[in-house]
């Protein structure tokens, strides 16, 4: 259209340079906290360009820990790797393979079924928080990774962007298929399954996401340290009395447990933006 | 190869809705037979039953001396071309020709030598390596139509194969699926709502209203001898008139006191009763004022180049009459139509079935 | 919506189902279960039994001065971040929306932090305004606010909504730009032919049309601050100084992990799971009623 832009480009520009700094300002400080000695940060005038403790505070976090809680970093970020990408693979597995069957037979109680995965959307996993840890408990699953990873995938979301997805296929792809010769595991494996990559990687950047930044559930059923996860440990670091905080070492975690799903959202952000916005229909 | 026949085949889904009412036919080997409609009249469902994606209700489906209905699609030697064309969009069109012969275990360089024999054929061995997404509707077809060619099969089964392409490409896929069919000799059921499609294609034609078969026959005598005043006002372009008329006596009708004769009526009709006159557009001629003749006011004309069609009322009735350009002055108000007795079709108001000579 | 063609057998679907159906029944109804039938339950003092007291453990849950107050920090948590995340995400949406040179730069560097944990946005953000060595919460000090969120009940409120506040904007944000785009150009257009400029464009054209995405956004944000949010107060207030910002999630944990009563614990999770499932229907009804348009 034709209007006079400059001014109102100026200031468009102007408010979205201040929502970046707003942004990235804390982070920015985070990162500047990690290049510094635990001296300089306690004293309250940490200067705002990078100090020269990178190496020491990054090398310190990942194979040592910090004072109060010894536990490398290092341990914490498998631990979140691997509870993330359990997560992230659990659910696809079981919620493609259910989204199967229901779009794709019939049987009896389908739609009991779909109903009764469906109903999860509703309670998130903070509501039922003890009963399940109990539940956990009584299985001998504290202080595993199935116990960390089960309970978190027992959700439809997963479930309903597969049907959703799945419904989107023309019914005539697995007419032709029949006619093909494929039956149920031909037709998986040859048409759904390479049809639904992107899909799958979808849901994959935003069930990571969620399984690496998981906290409360964590933080109640492990209980040895050598089972935590990075987002927990962080925690543990900073609840001390103030002036045994390592800060600097509190901060190079922080910025180590930013990382990964950060370079997620950047890296797959097409993929990200598609999962987001489809597991919300 | 191999006959496909069909015995009161019916099929009733839930609810209770009859889609296909008892259809029985029987198509020959090698024969093309073009199933056509206007949607809803169950042509596509009793395809679909033949290729075993819907379950047959009551009755049987034959191909061959096989009876077919508990077979499933892929066991039933048929291939099948779909409107969408349903490729699979993630394999090339060289994987999407061999797909159907890997599932059947068919060693590679049989494979090989099939795809590439179809390609040629088809005139699509460029694009072997491509994904469908990458080819234009007109290659996706061609594409579709490979996938049945290599699958060698007994039937080929056309699901409105042509709709979702343009008009010019529709007519030149057209003549090449007729020529293919030709050259393969291989049985073909063509399910198809236009109407130029099925007359051009089909040895057999099939007219399908409502779920029941309104006539069977070869194009022309379809559209020499339509059976009802359904398959008279389906077939042919513009559709047949059909003007209000009463019995004068044997051979004799009139349309609003004009009275025409008619070579084929059935004899014994009560004067004074009611009957439809059909006329073909094309069959009527302006100017010569026979013993048979009809006067027409003329509303507007619609210019067609080669022809022109002139709408207007015959008694009281709308009516189209199509002329050579230039033969009747485009100005004209009034003209009057002879009729050729041989062309006048009689149908019975209530049954709506042919009144012809029995 | 059905598939018309499907496989027939009964085995198979079942068997795909199985995997799914196991951990939903054992993780999802069976605790869900407990917690209602628990919150009809008291149990003696050594947990070695229980008896059935119908609604009471419900009306003690109510008489409790700190589960109003709880309550009522819930409502001022959700109602600020609701508010200030929102109009801040359109705002960016808006601007990033007019097709500016850098556009997508700009969408990259405004969606990372949703992939920051809550708990560690908290700590980011404590770090920040610590009252003695944070960059912003020094100067703070110096100037004579007296900023002190560690024992002030309301700085530390005002830290939780601005940590949770900068976390979620990005997800509102990616949103209210989706519901923009998807405006078409030719309404504004026409709204221009009309004479209208580009403010009121804005409030009589543009506003209105995103309002189905305001609403979502607006159900999606509470259920966020409801429950997302409690790793934030975890990390940074413990849900003080003195309780002033223990919300109704974060007493469940807090009174579940005191070794409090299993039964009141459980009257909590239920009437949660109520106002859950409350906000959740409203969602799908207008959802529903959003597909038909």
């Amino acid at each position: 259209m034709v209007e006079n832009r400059p001014f109102r480009d100026f200031m468009a520009y102007l408010t979205l340079v201040i929502g970046v700094i707003l942004v990235a300002f804390p982070v920015y400080l985070a990162i500047m906290a990690s290049t510094f000695d635990t001296a300089t940060i306690i004293n309250g005038n940490m200067p705002l360009t990078p100090g020269d403790q990178t190496l020491e505070n990054y090398s310190r976090a990942l194979f040592y820990g910090g004072k109060t809680a010894r536990e490398p970093v290092m341990g914490m970020m498998i631990n979140s790797m691997i509870v993330a990408l359990g997560i992230a693979f659990g659910k696809i597995l079981i919620s493609i393979l259910s989204a199967y069957a229901v779009v794709y037979f019939r049987f009896p109680f389908r739609r009991t079924a779909f109903w009764v995965i469906f109903i999860t959307l509703m309670l998130p996993v903070e509501v039922r928080i003890y009963p399940t840890y109990k539940i956990v408990a009584d299985l001998g699953l504290l202080d595993t990774y199935s116990g960390l990873i089960l309970p978190l995938i027992a959700s439809a979301t997963g479930t309903l962007l597969f049907r959703q997805f799945f419904m989107t296929i023309p019914e005539e792809l697995l007419e032709a298929s029949k006619i093909d010769g494929a039956g149920a595991f031909r037709f998986f494996k040859d048409t759904l399954l390479p049809l639904s990559m992107t899909t799958i990687a979808a849901l994959f950047v935003i069930q990571f996401i969620y399984g690496w930044n998981q906290y409360l559930w964590p933080l109640l059923i492990t209980t040895k340290s050598s089972m935590q996860t990075i987002v927990i440990g962080i925690k543990k670091m900073i609840t001390t009395t103030d002036a045994l905080t390592e800060w600097n070492i509190a901060m190079t975690t922080a910025v180590l447990a930013m990382v990964p799903p950060v370079l997620v959202v950047i890296f797959m952000q097409r993929l990200f933006v598609k999962g987001l916005v489809e597991t919300e229909k | 190869m191999a006959g496909v026949t069909l015995d009161t085949v019916r099929k009733i889904y839930a609810g209770n809705v009859e889609a296909v009412k008892g259809v029985s036919l029987g198509i020959e080997d090698g024969s093309f037979c073009v199933l056509v409609g206007p949607s809803g009249c169950g042509k596509s469902t009793l395809l679909r039953m033949i290729a075993g994606l819907e379950t047959i209700s009551d009755g049987e489906v034959k191909i061959g001396d096989r009876v077919v209905n508990q077979v499933e699609p892929a066991d039933r030697d048929i291939a099948m071309v779909f409107q969408n064309y349903a490729l699979y969009p993630h394999m090339t069109v060289y994987d999407n020709m061999a797909y159907g012969l890997k599932n059947r275990g068919t060693p590679k360089d049989e494979i090989e030598k099939r795809v590439k024999e179809a390609a040629r054929i088809l005139a699509i061995e460029s694009f072997l390596t491509r994904k469908p997404r990458q080819l234009s509707g007109g290659q996706r077809q061609r594409v579709a139509m490979g996938r049945a060619i290599v699958r060698k099969p007994q039937v080929f089964l056309f699901d409105e194969p042509l709709s979702n392409l343009d008009a010019k490409l529709r007519v030149q896929m057209r003549v090449e699926i007729k020529r293919l069919q030709k050259a393969l000799g291989v049985t073909s059921i063509y399910v198809t709502h236009d109407q130029v499609e099925a007359m051009t294609l089909s040895d057999k034609l099939v007219v399908m209203s409502g779920g029941q078969i309104e006539q069977v026959g070869t194009p022309s005598d379809v559209y020499r001898r339509p059976e009802t005043r359904f398959v008279a006002t389906f077939i042919g372009s513009p559709p047949m008139n059909i003007l209000p008329g009463k019995v004068e006596g044997p051979g004799r009708v009139s349309v609003g006191g004009q009275v025409i004769t008619v070579t084929d009526m059935r004899d014994g009709l009560t004067p004074g009763s009611a009957i439809e006159v059909g006329l073909r557009p094309e069959d009527v001629q302006a100017g010569g004022a026979g013993s048979s003749s009809l006067s027409m006011d003329v509303d507007f004309v619609e210019e067609l180049g080669a022809t022109q069609l002139f709408h207007g009322k015959v008694a009281g009735a709308d009516f189209v009459v199509q002329a050579s350009t230039g033969q009747i002055p485009a100005e004209t108000r009034r003209l009057t139509l002879s009729v050729d007795p041989a062309n006048v079709h009689l149908f019975d108001p209530q049954t709506t079935r042919r009144l012809g000579k029995a | 919506m059905e598939k018309r063609a499907h496989f027939s057998g009964w085995t198979l679907p079942l068997l795909l189902i199985v995997p799914q159906m196991a951990i939903t029944i054992i993780f999802f109804y069976l605790p869900a279960s407990q917690a209602i039938w628990q919150s009809f339950l008291r149990e003696d003092a050594f947990g070695l039994s229980s008896e059935f007291v119908g609604f009471e453990n419900y009306s003690a849950v109510f008489e409790q001065p700190e589960y109003y107050r709880a309550m009522v920090t819930t409502v001022i948590f959700s109602t600020l971040v609701a508010f200030f995340s929102l109009a801040v995400a359109l705002l960016f949406a808006t601007q990033a929306d007019k097709s500016l040179r850098g556009g997508h730069a700009f969408k990259t560097l405004l969606i990372w932090p949703y992939a920051v944990a809550p708990a560690i946005a908290g700590v980011l953000w404590m770090f920040m305004f610590h009252p003695t060595l944070g960059t912003l919460g020094r100067p703070l000090n110096i100037l004579g606010f007296n900023w002190n969120p560690m024992l002030d009940g309301k700085d530390a409120m005002i830290l939780l909504v601005l940590s949770a506040t900068w976390k979620h904007v990005s997800y509102n944000f990616l949103f209210f730009l989706a519901g923009l785009q998807a405006i078409p150009k030719s309404v504004i257009e026409a709204g221009a032919i009309d004479g209208a400029g580009p403010v009121r464009r804005f409030w009589t054209i543009i506003f209105p049309l995103l309002s189905p995405t305001t609403f979502f956004l607006l159900v999606v944000t509470i259920v966020y601050v409801f429950f997302e949010t409690f790793g934030i107060i975890d990390a940074v207030t413990g849900g003080g100084p003195a309780g002033t910002t223990t919300t109704l999630v974060y007493k469940v944990y807090a009174d579940g992990r005191s070794g409090g009563d299993l039964g009141l614990s459980a009257a909590q999770s239920v009437v949660l799971m109520v106002i859950v499932i409350a906000l959740t229907a409203i969602q799908f009804r207008y959802v529903e009623r959003k597909v038909q348009y």
